[in-house]
């Protein structure tokens, strides 16, 4: 490659402000939730005079999030569990004995991929099972809608994982389902991540099934109390903005402790060259 | 026989009933229920033939802008995401320090809720106090300075860009990894026969490419088809029913009891995208097969 210094400057600059770009909003909130009232007004980027760590008190008890955040992580850790139980082992057999009945029905659920929600009829079977406004209702939907997607990664890796695994199982006796769950779960420990966290990720952001199923506000989990803590506070934007940062720091946390595994997986599902 | 012994399907009934039960079933639903005059107030349910098709495509109501909007939205966001995505790989894929921190950086907007990017947008486009007005005329350009969440000719733009910034960041990185997996010795046999970087991104960058592009507009489509939280969050469909799109749309109608348009407006977007989602989830069932 030639080796061109104005290029070069011009190329990294382009990187720095794009980054800029992608980042500022996201520091605006940060910057303006140690603000009080009035420096919040405006909303500016200019740094705060004192540090009001009060903010964030104020907006764990006004604004309920104690509660919301342990909703929240209850939510997300018991749906990313079940979505990723009932995924692992469909993929599995859709892999493993590839009839034609199991090619169908593999494509039967990953076209869940491109099929939208009904939520509106989505109510009713909700009603019919006893689900309306229940954390399980919440938690089993929150799987249900990762299961085309889990599935359709989890299948793929099972592929590359070798037969005579199976096999060599088999022959010692093992009985099915603890050939999938001591022998083959294991060996997808990278996927089963990898999925995981992006599950984690999809149900802590979540906001549509909560707004349409949960009306009881204890059962609310995060987004759907910052939403609603924004319309009651929305003249205290160093309030809203505290909510906010602490709504958003787990996924942001998540995300620099896993950011392989997340770019990995958000990507490498698409292209595999 | 002995296969059916080791993988047995009964181990997939359990994740075939949740799916069938919490996602098909409720899309079949809505074919029957589209046809009814279900709503909050009553109990019973009449079979009322086109009925609510017939409210969906009167001239009185705003039905059809939602579908253009919707459709507007999607095309937009499709065309912005991929040629910014694009130009921004291009750009990034050579030659760049701290590779690993711009990475970071530029996917950071994609895992932050949506909600969240909604709300601090809603500050940063206040047309009196927010932050890019307050730039613009900061910066002397106060021509440029509009009412972007409230002017009816802006709204639409807005949420459309707002997407972007959210979007485009992921899609780069796919197009990125894509541009990492095209042989070198491409453009170095493109450059001996003195080709131009015009010619060497028509001829080579692009054709090559295009599994990933193809897999990048699929993503963008499917996303601005089911496009929700964004508009519900900034306008809420305002001002009026300017920015309205389907998904809003069928909350309204939720909220307002009228189950029976908004089944009607679901379904519609359901058959729609199952049929598009038909060729698409094919190619990519054949493509995880290979494997």
């Amino acid at each position: 490659m030639k080796k061109n210094p104005v290029q070069f400057v011009l190329k990294n600059s382009f990187a720095w402000v794009l980054s800029i770009i992608m980042f500022i909003p996201l520091l605006l909130i940060v910057v303006n939730s140690f603000k009080d009232r009035v420096g919040a007004n405006s909303m500016s980027m200019s740094l705060p005079k004192t540090l009001h760590w009060s903010n964030f008190a104020t907006v764990i008890e006004e604004g309920k999030l104690v509660q919301s955040f342990f909703n929240s992580l209850f939510y997300t850790s018991a749906s990313t569990v079940l979505g990723i139980a009932l995924s692992s082992i469909a993929a599995y057999i859709f892999a493993r004995n590839a009839t034609k009945l199991n090619r169908f029905l593999y494509f039967f659920i990953i076209m869940g991929i491109a099929m939208p929600i009904n939520f509106v009829t989505l109510t009713k079977v909700m009603q019919v099972t006893n689900l309306m406004n229940t954390q399980l209702g919440i938690i089993i939907l929150l799987a249900v809608m990762s299961i085309p997607f889990s599935v359709f990664l989890i299948y793929g890796f099972v592929n590359s994982v070798p037969r005579e695994l199976d096999e060599a199982g088999i022959v010692d006796g093992c009985p099915p389902l603890r050939l999938f769950y001591s022998i083959i779960l294991p060996l997808l420990t990278p996927v089963i991540v990898t999925v995981g966290i992006l599950n984690f990720m999809g149900a802590w952001n979540d906001f549509v099934l909560p707004l349409y199923y949960l009306n009881d506000t204890a059962k609310w989990p995060m987004t759907l109390a910052v939403y609603n803590f924004f319309g009651r506070f929305q003249v205290n934007w160093n309030l809203v903005s505290a909510d906010i940062v602490l709504t958003t720091l787990p996924v942001i946390v998540i995300y620099l402790l896993g950011q392989r595994y997340i770019i990995s997986g958000m990507t490498s599902g698409s292209v595999k060259g | 026989m002995v296969r059916n012994k080791i993988y047995p399907s009964y181990f997939t009934w359990g994740t075939l009933a949740f799916y069938s039960i919490f996602f098909i079933v409720p899309s079949l639903m809505g074919f029957y229920y589209s046809f009814t005059d279900w709503n909050s107030y009553s109990d019973a349910i009449h079979f009322i033939g086109l009925d609510n098709f017939k409210v969906m495509f009167s001239a009185d109501e705003n039905y059809v802008s939602f579908i253009v909007n919707t459709v507007n939205f999607t095309i937009s966001t499709v065309i912005l995401k991929t040629v910014l995505g694009l130009a921004f790989a291009l750009i990034l894929n050579e030659g760049i320090r701290m590779k690993g921190f711009h990475r970071v950086m530029l996917f950071m907007p994609s895992i932050v809720p949506m909600l969240v990017v909604g709300l601090i947008f809603k500050s940063i486009l206040n047309p009196a106090t927010g932050l890019l007005n307050e730039t613009l005329r900061y910066i002397g350009l106060d021509v440029l300075t509009q009412k972007w969440l409230v002017d009816a000719n802006w709204a639409f733009k807005s949420i459309i860009a707002v997407d972007t910034w959210k979007g485009v960041g992921y899609i780069m990185i796919i197009l990125l990894a894509g541009l990492q997996s095209i042989d070198k010795s491409y453009y170095e046999a493109a450059e001996i026969d003195g080709a131009s970087g015009w010619h060497k991104l028509k001829y080579i960058t692009v054709p090559l490419l295009m599994p990933a592009l193809a897999v990048t507009t699929v993503l963008n489509m499917l996303h601005g088809l089911k496009v929700f939280e964004v508009v519900y969050v900034l306008t809420n469909g305002g001002p009026g029913y300017a920015t309205d799109v389907l998904y809003t749309a069928i909350f309204k109608e939720f909220s307002m009891g009228r189950y029976g348009v908004g089944t009607a407006l679901s379904s519609m977007l359901f058959l729609f995208m199952t049929i598009i989602g038909y060729f698409i989830i094919r190619l990519m069932a054949k493509e995880g097969a290979r494997e």
